[in-house]
Formats: structure tokens, sequence, C-alpha cells
């Protein structure tokens, strides 16, 4: 501008004239700019609304549409008559999305007040709120009343990020009966909505998917496809009108081998004690019943395991969060005696071959004591009256490796292909196997221990009764949870019919002749059980006799049966826990399949004994609970994070248990060295246990410890 | 003008007024819609403001150049106390301190100072000495004049009224005629300032914005909301719109302040394209009837005055439609004419009425460049 360089000296020449022509530069200038400025911001919104239109309109559609996904009703599990072990029921939930409530302790202070929690629910719930990742609802409440429900629905405006709504939640009708078998349902985790491609479903508020068992195997069947619902929602979430519904699909149901009441009477049926009882159908392989007890509410683990109920299971020592069936380990005990038979007959050992029983044998330089002195003994007196030193003798013929293999093809030491989360396989113990794993060899007394069930010989009570359906029938049956319409076909083991009837007629001789376990006979003329008892200590003579003292040390009661005895149907084990011997297990077998073939006799014995106990195991849990909730107060410490690693802990503390009997199987015990004449033994076990004439298979030590 | 039309009428700008009843009423429409369908509680009060505000317009166009003059200095001490009474007795909305309770009504004395400095302004370059425009003389009463409202204003704080003060301000310098060099030089000493006004002189809110305005996508539902959902409603309008009354990002809430600082992208939405083109058209009208005007002035007090009072509204306007549009930061400024409030009209009514009243000025005594 050449007044610039005019006034940089002579600043004073300015006149009106310079002053208007100034002016008149200057607003055109302005104007220029102005008018820039305008074209500019026309140019900028024709692209915004022009060439970005697309875009814009399809943010503003999601923003003012909201779609929200209906949680598909979840399949029904039911039992092999129909009947539903788990199914659906229709409730009033509320829930809370962290991530969309600014003031999560007031929000849960109002709902404590609207739902009338206790202070534990509500501690839980703001603890769930805290571990929470934030966009996964929470549950507050469930099973509400409709009265509840609509007193939320109202303040909702007030109560930013909590969702009221109608659903269906899982119900377990016999409730703690099918807690280990069934599992329960939860709202997914952090890892599994990451696992499953962040699935929306997974953090739709009220969908819940299978944590635990069956409901965890069968996932992806009993799922379903959600619904949909499309709505208009104003920009802090209310809705304003429905746009348009899609109905959910319900998940398939999964029809299980489960026969529904059975599980339920033997679950209640197992009483106080502390055990399980397993039934399979020896032609087809399926699993009756698998019960295990003491257990846990499924319908309350369903809602979120809460602190109380977290306390007071945990505290129990009969482990109710464990599956016996799966995850106990015991020592067999005499239960393998029918099946070590088994592999002498294969080894070529003929029925008639008897040995002398004196009270104990000596094997090697050393002499183990029998339970009883029993004189003569052949296969089938060994069997009934559970003799040791016939097996000590004859494990000892015709080497431990052998019955091992045995004990493999019958099952022992196995996994079977169960939708199962875990199944513990055991141990059966041989040469190999304690090379391997404690670098020592086998020495007679291994030999001697195992031959009788003791040592290291671990199994489950699935084991045994699988055992003792390929026992049953000389068929290498599989268990089966999952109903189908084909009958499976089983390979044959190369056994004679003659051979399988000598050990059948032995094994009924145990139950129904001169054997151990008189009191488990059937009330049926018609129908006979054959069984075999068990009994496997769990501490050392020198600590507990076994019989009495604290619970934790007495021993464990077994039983395997089979029935009818002359044409197998059914087989099976139960295993009492600290039970103090098998007159603990048997008197349950021989009720179960008393209702298993005459439902009402069956009832007829479970009713005195429930009104003794003081009602059924629901009532009694119910009570439990009141009781325990009552004494703890509001001290309960909180679940952990996550309800995974509840059962991850159970599952870490059942191996810890299952070790336990290693100790005993290793220690040489001098005060057990017998010393008495084979009359003395048979007078003094004669009078210690008059009603209960049954194996002791105490592991025996030798007599000359070295 | 034809001799159906009364003289009375003829004579009244309707250059300008034709587009303003246009803002008015389509900022009306816009305003039920705003309301979710209904008159209440914006729309009618717009009118009636309006109908207010627009006598006042023409009170204020009837007085003569001798009167404005005359009370330029005392209006101004007068503006310049009722924003110490600010500091001292206002009241506190929305995190600062800008009203005065009048009793009647909430006055909020920094809008009365952007006539108010202009008129000053206008009155001291309209009586210095031509010879002393280019010398420190001609600066430092006008820099005082502006420093001081401005800094009363930001101990408000309210960032942008005071930078609304200093642009119209600066405008009336600068088509005074001061040396081109010295806005130069003042415009190379703000860009090294201004780092260190933003980082020592904003509030953290402020700083916020502008962080905002620079990556509005880095937190779409924290302070990017806004920006992100007036693009949204604007972008979402297309050409034509979605309709009257069908806007959904201002029916469901999801556009913040849909009836005042966003009124630009509630309408947008609804009308499209055309709607914006119709509203920017309006305002390119009146603001180049304002530059006529001022064009059209004899004298320096009316020339400075007009352009003053058009830069002023043109402020609001520009900063205002970049603001929605995504190109400004966040600051509260709303629409002229047709965002709901009572001191934006009120100060924009009285732009309105400064600028009639310099045509008026010019229809009686025109130029007379042609004969001269």
């Amino acid at each position: 501008m050449g007044r610039l360089s005019k006034k940089n000296r002579r600043r004073d020449h300015v006149s009106q004239t310079t002053l208007d022509n100034a002016f008149d530069r200057r607003t055109f200038t302005i104007g220029t700019a102005m008018g820039g400025i305008g074209i500019l911001l026309a140019a900028r919104m024709g692209y915004i609304a022009i060439a970005e239109n697309e875009r814009y309109e399809l943010e503003s559609e999601s923003n003012r549409v909201n779609l929200s996904l209906i949680p598909p009703r979840r399949g029904w599990l039911l039992d092999r008559n129909g009947a539903p072990l788990a199914s659906n029921r229709a409730d009033f939930r509320v829930d809370i999305i962290p991530d969309r409530t600014p003031d999560p302790n007031h929000t849960v202070a109002v709902l404590t007040d609207i739902l009338d929690l206790d202070e534990n629910a509500a501690a839980d719930v703001r603890k769930r709120i805290e571990d929470s990742p934030g966009f996964q609802p929470v549950e507050v409440a469930s099973g509400l009343k409709y009265d509840q429900f609509a007193a939320v629905s109202v303040r909702l405006p007030d109560l930013p990020g909590v969702v009221p709504q109608r659903g269906f939640s899982r119900f377990y009708p016999t409730g703690p009966s099918v807690g280990h078998l069934i599992g329960y349902v939860g709202p997914a985790n952090a890892e599994e909505y990451e696992a499953q491609d962040r699935n929306p479903l997974l953090v739709t508020p009220g969908y819940k998917i299978g944590k635990d068992a069956l409901e965890q195997q069968f996932e992806q069947e009993l799922r379903g496809i959600p619904g949909a619902r499309r709505v208009e929602v104003t920009a802090s979430g209310r809705i304003v009108r429905d746009l348009e519904t899609r109905e959910d699909v319900q998940g398939d149901p999964v029809r299980l081998t489960i026969d529904g009441p059975l599980q339920d009477y033997a679950a209640r049926r197992i009483g106080l004690e502390s055990g399980s009882c397993v039934v399979m159908d020896c032609e087809t392989g399926d699993i009756l019943c698998m019960s295990s007890m003491p257990s846990f509410d499924p319908n309350s683990f369903s809602q979120g395991i809460g602190r109380v109920e977290y306390a007071m299971l945990r505290d129990d020592e009969r482990v109710p969060l464990r599956n016996k069936v799966l995850k106990g380990l015991y020592p067999p005990g005499s239960t393998v005696k029918p099946m070590h038979c088994m592999a002498f007959l294969d080894a070529g050992v003929k029925p008639e071959e008897t040995i002398i029983c004196g009270g104990g044998r000596r094997i090697g330089n050393r002499f183990f004591n029998c339970w009883s002195n029993h004189g003569s003994v052949d296969m089938a007196k060994a069997i009934y009256q559970s003799c040791d030193s016939y097996f000590y003798h004859f494990a000892q013929q015709v080497g431990f490796d052998q019955v091992a293999k045995w004990a493999h093809k019958m099952g022992l030491g196995e996994e079977f292909p169960l939708p199962v989360t875990s199944q513990f396989y055991g141990t059966v113990p041989d040469p190999a196997w304690k090379k391997k794993k404690f670098d020592q060899e086998w020495q007679p007394y291994d030999t001697v221990n195992s031959s009788i069930g003791q040592g290291y010989y671990l199994t489950s009570p699935l084991q045994l009764a699988v055992m003792s359906a390929r026992l049953a029938t000389g068929d290498k049956v599989m268990p089966r949870l999952r109903l189908t319409d084909d009958k499976p076909r089983f390979e044959h083991f190369d056994f004679s019919p003659e051979e399988i009837g000598y050990v059948r007629q032995a094994m009924s001789d145990t139950v129904n002749g001169p054997g151990t376990a008189g009191r488990a006979r059937l009330p049926f003329d018609d129908i006979k059980m054959a069984g075999k008892t068990g009994t496997a200590q769990v501490v050392s003579l020198s600590i507990s006799d076994g019989k009495t003292g604290p619970w934790k040390y007495r021993d464990h009661g077994l039983f395997v049966f089979f029935a009818p005895f002359d044409k197998p149907k059914y087989a099976g084990a139960v295993v009492i826990e600290h039970g103090g011997g098998s007159g603990a297990a048997y008197p349950i077998a021989r009720d179960v399949m008393t209702f298993m073939f005459d439902p009402a006799k069956g009832m007829e014995a479970l009713r005195p004994l429930e009104e003794q106990w003081g009602g059924t195991a629901q009532e009694r849990l119910d009570a439990k609970y009141r009781a325990y909730a009552a004494a703890a107060g509001e001290a309960v410490p909180p679940v952990p994070e996550r309800d995974e690693d509840i059962f991850d802990q159970v599952e870490a503390e059942a191996r810890v248990a299952a070790r336990q009997p290693e100790a005993i199987a290793r220690e040489t015990n001098p005060s057990r060295v017998d010393t008495r004449s084979a009359e003395e033994v048979s007078e003094a076990t004669a009078s210690a246990r008059p009603t209960s004439p049954d194996s002791v298979t105490q592991g025996p030590a030798p007599d000359n410890p070295e | 003008m034809s001799g159906i039309v009364p003289d009375p009428i003829a004579r009244q700008p309707w250059r300008m007024l034709f587009p303003l009843f246009v803002l008015i009423g389509f900022g009306a429409l816009v305003l039920y819609s705003a309301a979710g369908g209904s008159w209440t509680p914006y729309a009618s009060s717009h009118v009636v403001r309006f109908l207010v505000f627009l006598p006042m317009a023409f009170v204020i166009s009837r007085f003569t150049r001798e009167l404005a003059q005359f009370f330029a200095f005392p209006i101004y001490a007068v503006i310049i106390i009722m924003l110490m009474a600010v500091e001292a007795i206002g009241f506190v909305g929305g995190g600062s301190q800008r009203w005065l309770d009048l009793g009647f009504m909430q006055l909020q004395p920094s809008e009365l100072m952007k006539p108010g400095l202009v008129l000053v302004l206008a009155r001291f370059y309209a009586n210095l000495p031509i010879g002393l425009i280019p010398t420190w003389r001609s600066v430092v009463p006008a820099a005082a004049l502006i420093g001081f409202p401005v800094a009363l204003v930001l101990l408000q704080p309210d960032l942008g009224t005071s930078l609304a003060l200093a642009f119209g301000g600066a405008t009336v310098m600068f088509v005074a005629g001061l040396p081109l060099r010295w806005f130069l030089m003042a415009g190379a000493a703000a860009a090294v300032l201004a780092p260190l006004a933003f980082f020592f002189g904003l509030q953290p809110y402020q700083q916020r914005r502008v962080f905002t305005f620079l990556d509005p996508e880095n937190d779409p539902l924290g302070d990017g909301y806004h920006i992100t959902q007036s693009k949204i409603a604007i972008g979402s309008g297309g050409l034509s719109g979605k309709g009257f009354n069908e806007g959904s990002q201002s029916h469901l809430n999801y556009l913040p302040e849909p009836q005042t600082d966003f009124i630009f992208s509630t309408m947008a939405e609804e009308w499209g394209f055309i709607g914006g083109l119709v509203v920017i058209g309006a305002f390119a009208m009146i603001f180049s009837w304002g530059l006529k005007v001022a064009r059209d002035s004899q004298d320096r007090f009316g020339k400075l005055l007009a352009t003053g009072m058009t830069a002023t509204i043109f402020f609001y306007v520009a900063i205002n439609l970049m603001m929605v549009m995504g190109l400004a930061p966040v600051v509260g400024i709303p629409l002229p004419f047709m965002s709901h409030g009572g001191s934006s009209m009120m100060t924009n009514m009285i732009c309105i009425g400064s600028l009639m009243m310099v045509a008026r000025w010019n229809r009686k005594a025109p130029r007379t460049g042609l004969i001269s």
C-alpha cells in the first residue's frame, strides 16, 4: 500500500480526503471479508448437509433408534421321561448398568429402599458394581413382585442406568438335588464377553449363560436366538415409542438320561451324610442318577451368589460345592474285590482254588493281616466274606500289573466321554506308575495294599458305578448323560457266562446270603440285589479307629451293586464320606433300588428318616441358611469376584483332599502288626462289630518294617 | 417509491427490514418446533420481545446526530458503572457473574456495552483532529476505552463477550483510518501472546473447549458432545430437511440448547441446506445494507457508528454459525434475531436502531459527493 511507505517517513500528511478514501477501501475490505465468511459458511454447511449427509443421517438414526435385544428363553433340560429338571419362570427383575450410572452408591441406596433388600444383599450389589467392567449389567434383584417392579419403573427418570424388565429366569424345580449335576446360570463375565467376540447378547440385562456342569456344556443348544426390539429413545434414554419387535426363539431342550424322581430321591436319601449315589442302566449305559450331597441350591446361585450363602457353603466341612460323583476320589476298598476276581479268572485262577486265611497271610517274608480269620477260602467266599488274605495271595500270584490292566478295562482310572466340566480319573497303581510318580520300586506290600483297594488306589463314585455295570454284564458299558433313541452296542469282555454268573452269585450272597451286607436285601421276593461292601480308612489307626471320634477321621463307607442279580438291569455305587464304614452306604443303595422298582415303597422308607432329619434336602438347606444368616449377621465377607473362582478353588481343594490317602499308603505303622492268633482276631473283630461283618480294609503294614 | 405506498412507510429501510422480519418469523417457527410443537415457552416470547424492541429501534432512529454525540460518553460511563456493579453485587449464573437483577428484568450490562463501545469510539474518532490520527493520541485513549470494559467482562468471566467487544472496537479503529501497520503489528503481537493467554489466561473449561473444537470426536460423550450433535443435526437435514416439527435431534434432546446457541442446527435439521441459505442470505442482505448505510454517511461519526454496529451483529452471526458447524470452539454466543433470549435481542435491536438512525441522517443530508 503506497500510503504505508509514505507514512513511514512523513506520517503527518492525513487529510479528510485520505481518510475518506481509507474508509471506503477498508469498509470494502470488511464487506469482502464478510462476504467471504458468508460463502465459507454456506460451503461448509453444504458440505456437511449434502456431501456428508448419508453419514450424519445414519448417526442421527442411531441416536434416535435404540435396538435392544430380547434375551432368548433358555432351552429346558429334561429328564428321560420328559419332565423338566431346569425350566424357565416368568419374573420381574432389575439390573443396573454401572457405566450409565453417575452415582452408583446413591442409586443402589434408592433401590435398596424400594426393593426392600437387606444390608448383605445391598453390599453384594455394590461389590459387583465395583468389580464389573462397567458396560455389563449387574443384577440388583430378580423374582420381584409386580408392585416393586412398578415402583422402580415409575422412578426411572431419577435412576439413570437402571433397567427394570420383565423376563424369564431359570428355575430348577428340585433345587439342591440337581445342583452339581446341572450347574447353574449367571451373567457372562468380562473374559467370556471377549471370548465370544463381544457378542452384545452377553451384556444384555437379564441374559445369563450356563456357568457349570450341564448348563455350561450344552450352552450352545440351550441358548436360542435373541429377539430384538427397536424403540425411539430420547438422549436420556426414555423410550418414546416402539418401532418394531421381533420375538425371541427359545433354545432347544436337551434330554438327559437322568431319571428325575430317582435323582431327587437319592439326594434326599443321602440325608445328613456327605456322599454320592450313582445309578446306571447296565444295558444302555444311561446314567439314571448322580446325586452328590450336601449340595447348593442352583436357583439362588443363578440369581447371583450371595455372600451369606457363599460363606455358609464354604465353611461347611462337607464341601457342598464339590461334585463328589466326579471330583470325589476315594480308596475303593473291598469294592474292587469282585473285579479283581475277574482279573484272577482271566489269569487262569480257578474259582475252586482255595487258600487258608489264618487271620492274615504271609506274603514274601512278611505277614499281612486280614480283618478276620476265614479259614479255607475259595473265590466266592472271598467275595461275600471279603477275605483279604485271598486277594493278597492271588494278586501276588498273578502280579499286580495284570490286575491293574483289568481295573482299567473295568473303568477305574479312566475318564468317560461325558458332557461334564471336569472329572477326576483317580489312580490305579501299578509298578510303572509308582516308578514314574515316586521313583520307587514296586514292593510286595504295594501289591498287598492295592489288592484290597487301598494304598494308592483312588476311584470316583462314577468309576465304581461303571465298574459295577461292567462287572454285572461283562460288557464294556459306557456311561452317557444325553438320551438318544439308538441303543448303544458295547464290546464284550472275554468271559464265559459261567464265570460271570459265578461272580454275580458271590455278590448276591454278599447281600442275600452269608455275606457282609445282609441289611441291604431288597424288600421284594422276586428281585435280588447283588453288591459288595467297602470301607476306606482315611487316617492311620494311631489317630482314629475309623468308627467314632471326629467326623473327619471316620472311614469312608462304600457299596457297589447291581440288580436284579441274575439279569442285571441297574448298577450303581454309593459312597458316604466318613460314614464310619460301609454300613452307612448300603442302606442307601437298598432304598434307592427299592424306589427304582417300587417308588411307593421307597418313599415309605424315606419319610420316617426325613422326619427325623428335619425335612427334605431343600427344606434343611433353607433352614440352615436362615440359621446361618441370623448367626452371621451383617459381618459376612464378600464372595470372590468371579463365580468361576469359587469352583476353581473347590476343584483345587478336591485335588488336595484326594491326595490325602497317599500319606497312609506310604506309612509303616508298627501298631498294626498283628501278633494275635487267628482265633483271637476273629473273636475280637466279631465282638467289636457284631452287626456289621464288614471288611475293614485298613492298609496293612508289613510286619517287619525294615 | 411509487405514490401508492404512503411516504412514511415507503421511506423505511425495507432492504433491511424485510430480511429482518424473515429472520424473526423463521426464528419463531424454529422455536415453535424446538419447544416440541408449541408456542410456549420460546416462540411467543420471541415474537413479543421483537414487538417490544422494534419500536425501541424506531425511537433510537429518531435521535439526532448531536444528541447521539452528546450522550456517547455519559452512556459509556453508565454502562461501565453497571459492569463494576456486576462485579460487586451481580448474581452468579452458569459459572460466571454476568447479570444485574433490576427487579423487572435481569440485565446483562456487557451486552449493552457492545453498542455502547461502538458509539463512544465513533464519538471519539469523529471529534479527533484529523492530524492526530497517525499519532499515539489516536490509539491510547481508544485502547483505554476498549480495554477497560473488556477487562471487566473477562473478570466475570465471559470470554465470548469480551472478544465481541474487542472485535467491535478494533473494527471502528480500523475504519477510522489508523495506520495499517499498527494493525499488522497488533496482529503479530496477538499471534505471540495467544498461546500464552491460552495456557495462563483461560479457565480449564475454556481450554477444554478449544481442545474439543480441534478434535470433537475425541470425546463424543463429554465436551465434544455439543459439536458432534450439532453437526449430526445439520448433516442429517440434507438439502431440504426432515420437515417442520420432524427434527429428531432436537425433539429427542440430543441437541443441547436447541433454542439458543444451537438454534441454527435445529433449523437446519428441519429445513435443510435451503433453510440455511435463506438464513445466511437474510443476514447478508442486512450486513450489506449496514455497510451501505456506513458508506452513504456523510460524516465521520455516522460512518464509524454504522460500520461498528454492523460489525457487532456480524461477529455474533459469524461466530455462532462457525461454532455450530464445527469451525470454532463452543462459546456461548446466540444467533441474532433467531435465538431465544432477551439480552441478545435487545443488543441487536439497538444496533439495528442505530443503523436506522444513521440511515435517517443520510436521507436528511445525502452525501454530496455527486455534486462536489
